[in-house]
């Protein structure tokens, strides 16, 4: 009885099926570790979408007029391609996925603490993508208002522009739940010994992801159905023809969308800060500072949202705050990136492939630091505010940021994950050219924008024709390289080498129970002594 | 910024561009000796040369260092940056005025004399205030070579201003994403010395369509729409663009929305000139309510003839 009982402990959350079979073994389980890969796939599902966007926007821009599309079809291309990479992957991406995963077996705890409710976020998820992917092909065709959906185009456009909103306002809902269970998660459910100093740096990210989700969603949720509202009732909240303004409308959305950027950042940081003290075999250097960064970063976010507003008329005072609000915080991310390095300093390194893309992702999220710097002084920002500029750097921190987080998040805790290991020499394959060209990619968008070439352009003047020619090639390279790690990922995931309990010598919890962990994670809940990323 | 514009092009060249490449300057040494440190160290304490990593907890003077010198740093070029952009703030008094008016998809400049051009003429060296007004969605006047920019917004006419330094002609874009054309909302500056200037302004009827007084109705129907930019969403030969074509429908009944209601009306000069005047009263099947606005007031009565004449002579 007593071995048998040991044997069912030991046995993988992967083999652990609940008595149920196909696909209900994934769809009707509460199990932290597959709801998190449930959202690892349908968030990649649509990544594929999203990219395929991003591609033919960039096939037609390779040259002036019309290359592969119409303007109609251009705008709705960029449109869709904004709504499905913010709010289905991005938003959701890294606390949705490896958060679900590693939140708990990193705390040391059998699961999150509303698991019914974990799952029933994902339902909510899948509801939302469904609405905002449906506007795709219902009736008066794909939404053509940009994924900020600025007030009166937005009501005036006869495209499908509901569908979208909606879509939207639900995956808010997901959102929300999604913090709130971290947030008691990681209240309630720490294991014994682990105080708030001795927790990895990654649940410490998500702690302040989970209150920007659960206080800053709801702005955007109410903002979206005033949308809805001003559409179908004809009530006038933005719509300066009925005593409205578009102005407000702006303010709304940013001081959601704002704090929403650091919601894809933080749990990208937190990974990152995983990472590098594995592959260094050395403990992260300042980890105090790095969490009391992290919390700064949540916190001043908040204040920021009127820099993407200073060429929309708000008065000297506001915008003299929201410019130095802006550099300052600049500062708590620079603090990171300072303690990241010193983290290799004397470190005993290995690059192998979570730590190029970690080092790689430093080396972007620099680039689009530093020209958010550039885009935070008031008399710049007037200069590059809507051009190519502001394109290439939120694609620097978003997809430099988070995309190069998730894929070393995804090459770190793959083997953890599937209990086995990827092709390390296609790994590498796959890193390099796809960061050669994403360089290519987003760097030509910098010249273009000092230039004055405007973003959402459908056509340009012959002046911007070579940059985008470069810009259009890159895409093409990036996209090879994002196919070689995929296909090696999914291969791998079938019939990869097994790997062993900790293959890069990790010290947090997750490299000390079995590779994949058991259903319940932990035999018994584990006593923590000693702080984290120790080694000696 | 770039060699093809000159440096003094207007008077908030110097500031923008000051500010400009100061933080480009100070990002880029911040980034190469990051990359550089980063590479070294992964290149000094690669695994086979360094088995044993040295443990370092932290240091408290180092996290002060690099907490107080970025933020002194970031300050100076938030400095920069607001005194870049000061001065973009307070047009002088006796600034020359030009109400900016942009509606989807083409921009017009009116001037005191009641002048009316497509593109944007300015004396050198003398201070202009452009009135911007935006007739139906948020537009954005954008002169790269001068570093200005302002949003347009419907209901809210605002103001920007800015002395042109160098004769010459400049692009002038649209960048505030506005629908279908936006990226086709493009038009010049042109900085002219002030006495060529004056002539310019003082000759009014230069502004009329460069069309024979004999021409025929229809083709001085043609310059209206020319004029007035109907051509950017209605087509002469057929195709669908944002609002039905000219041709092809004349004397026949035509299906329409009106008050909610299918039904159909003749399109006859009564429909064409409600188009014009009230176009969202009767909505063409297959387009949208609410993309046109009332031309009531620009095109008068003897010009929707003109314009009538047009489309009847394409029908014929």
């Amino acid at each position: 009885m007593s071995e048998n009982k040991q044997h069912d402990a030991q046995k993988s959350y992967l083999e652990e099926t609940g008595g149920r079979k196909g696909i209900f073994k994934w769809i009707l389980s509460t199990d932290h570790k597959r709801i998190g890969l449930l959202y690892l796939y349908s968030i990649m599902s649509w990544f594929f979408i999203g990219v395929t966007l991003g591609v033919l926007m960039k096939l037609e821009l390779i040259a002036p007029g019309i290359t592969i599309m119409g303007a109609q079809s251009y705008n709705a291309t960029f449109t869709v391609h904004g709504v499905i990479m913010i709010f289905l992957i991005v938003i959701p991406g890294l606390p949705a996925v490896f958060g679900n995963f590693m939140l708990p077996i990193q705390i040391g705890a059998k699961d999150v603490a509303f698991p019914k409710l974990n799952l029933l976020s994902w339902y909510i998820y899948i509801a939302g993508s469904i609405l905002v992917v449906s506007s795709l092909f219902a009736g008066g065709g794909p939404p053509d208002t940009g994924w900020t959906f600025y007030a009166p185009y937005s009501f005036k456009t006869g495209t499908n522009m509901l569908p979208a909103v909606l879509g939207a306002f639900v995956l808010g809902f997901s959102s929300i739940l999604t913090g709130l269970n971290f947030l008691v998660t990681i209240h309630r459910l720490r294991a014994p010994g682990m105080t708030w100093l001795k927790m990895p740096v990654f649940p410490w990210t998500l702690y302040g992801t989970a209150w920007i989700q659960l206080l800053a969603t709801p702005i955007v949720g109410i903002t979206l159905l005033m949308v809805i509202g001003e559409r179908i009732f004809n009530i006038g909240f933005f719509d300066p023809a009925k005593g409205g303004d578009p102005i407000l409308y702006q303010h709304l959305f940013w001081i959601y969308s704002h704090p929403a950027v650091y919601i894809m950042i933080l749990p990208a940081m937190g990974a990152i800060s995983e990472i590098i003290p594995t592959f260094a075999r050395k403990t992260i250097f300042g980890y105090r500072a790095i969490i009391v960064s992290t919390l700064a970063i949540a916190f001043v976010g908040y204040f920021v949202w009127g820099h993407h507003m200073f060429t929309s008329g708000m008065s000297g005072t506001a915008l003299f705050t929201f410019s130095i609000l802006t550099f300052i915080v600049a500062i708590p991310s620079a603090i990171k990136v300072f303690n990241w390095v010193s983290t290799m300093h004397q470190g005993s390194i290995s690059a192998d492939v979570p730590f190029l893309w970690a080092a790689s992702f430093i080396f972007v999220f620099m680039i689009g630091g530093l020209t958010g710097l550039i885009l935070g002084a008031l008399a710049v920002n007037v200069h590059v505010h809507d051009t190519a500029f502001v394109v290439g750097h939120f694609h620097f921190i978003v997809f430099g940021g988070t995309g190069f987080a998730f894929f070393g998040a995804l090459h770190y805790w793959f083997p953890k994950i599937y209990g086995r290991m990827y092709d390390r020499a296609w790994a590498k394959t796959g890193w390099i050219i796809f960061f050669i060209g994403f360089i290519t990619l987003y760097g030509p968008m910098f010249y273009l924008g000092i230039r004055g070439m405007p973003r959402r352009y459908f056509d340009y003047l012959p002046d911007y024709h070579g940059p985008n020619i470069i810009s259009s090639l890159g895409a093409l390279v990036m996209v090879t390289g994002f196919v070689i790690i995929v296909i090696n990922l999914f291969k791998s995931a079938r019939s990869g080498e097994k790997a062993e309990m900790n293959p890069w010598g990790g010290t947090n919890l997750e490299w000390r129970i079995p590779s994949p962990p058991p259903l319940e994670n932990f035999d018994e809940i584990p006593t923590i002594d000693k702080a984290t990323y120790k080694y000696d | 910024m770039y060699s093809i514009n000159p440096e003094n092009a207007s008077n908030f060249v110097a500031g923008v561009d000051l500010a400009f490449f100061i933080i480009l300057g100070v990002s880029i040494f911040f980034l190469v000796a990051i990359t550089a440190a980063m590479i070294i160290f992964i290149r000094k304490y690669n695994r086979e040369k360094h088995p044993e990593a040295i443990q370092n907890e932290g240091s408290t003077k180092l996290e002060i260092i690099w907490t107080v010198i970025p933020l002194l740093i970031v300050l100076v070029m938030f400095y920069f940056g607001w005194m870049g952009w000061k001065p973009m703030k307070t047009p002088p008094e006796d600034a020359m005025r030009v109400k900016a008016i942009a509606r989807m998809w083409n921009f017009k400049f009116e001037y005191e004399n009641g002048k009316l051009t497509d593109s944007l003429y300015v004396p050198l060296n003398q201070p202009v205030i452009l009135d911007l007004v935006a007739l139906d969605v948020l537009h954005s006047l954008y002169i790269p070579a001068f570093r200005v920019k302002e949003d347009m917004v419907p209901g809210n006419i605002k103001q920007m201003w800015f002395i042109p330094g160098q004769v010459g002609s400049y692009d002038l874009f649209c960048t505030e994403y506005c629908g279908l054309e936006h990226s086709y909302m493009y038009t010049g500056v042109h900085v002219m010395h002030e006495d060529e200037f004056d002539e310019w302004l003082k000759d009014t009827t230069a502004v009329a369509p460069v069309v024979a007084e004999d021409a025929s109705p229809a083709d001085r129907g043609f310059q209206v729409l020319v004029k007035n930019g109907c051509n950017a969403c209605h087509s002469s030969d057929g195709s669908k663009l944002v609002g039905p074509s000219y041709l092809g429908n004349w004397g026949n009944m035509r299906k329409v929305t009106a008050g909610g209601e299918k039904t159909e009306v003749l399109f006859d000069k009564e429909y064409i000139r409600k188009s014009i005047y009230d176009p969202n009263a009767e909505i063409a099947d297959g387009f949208n309510k609410g993309l046109m606005l009332s031309y009531e007031g620009l095109v008068s009565e003897e010009e929707i003839e003109l314009i009538i004449e047009y489309i009847r002579s394409l029908n014929e």
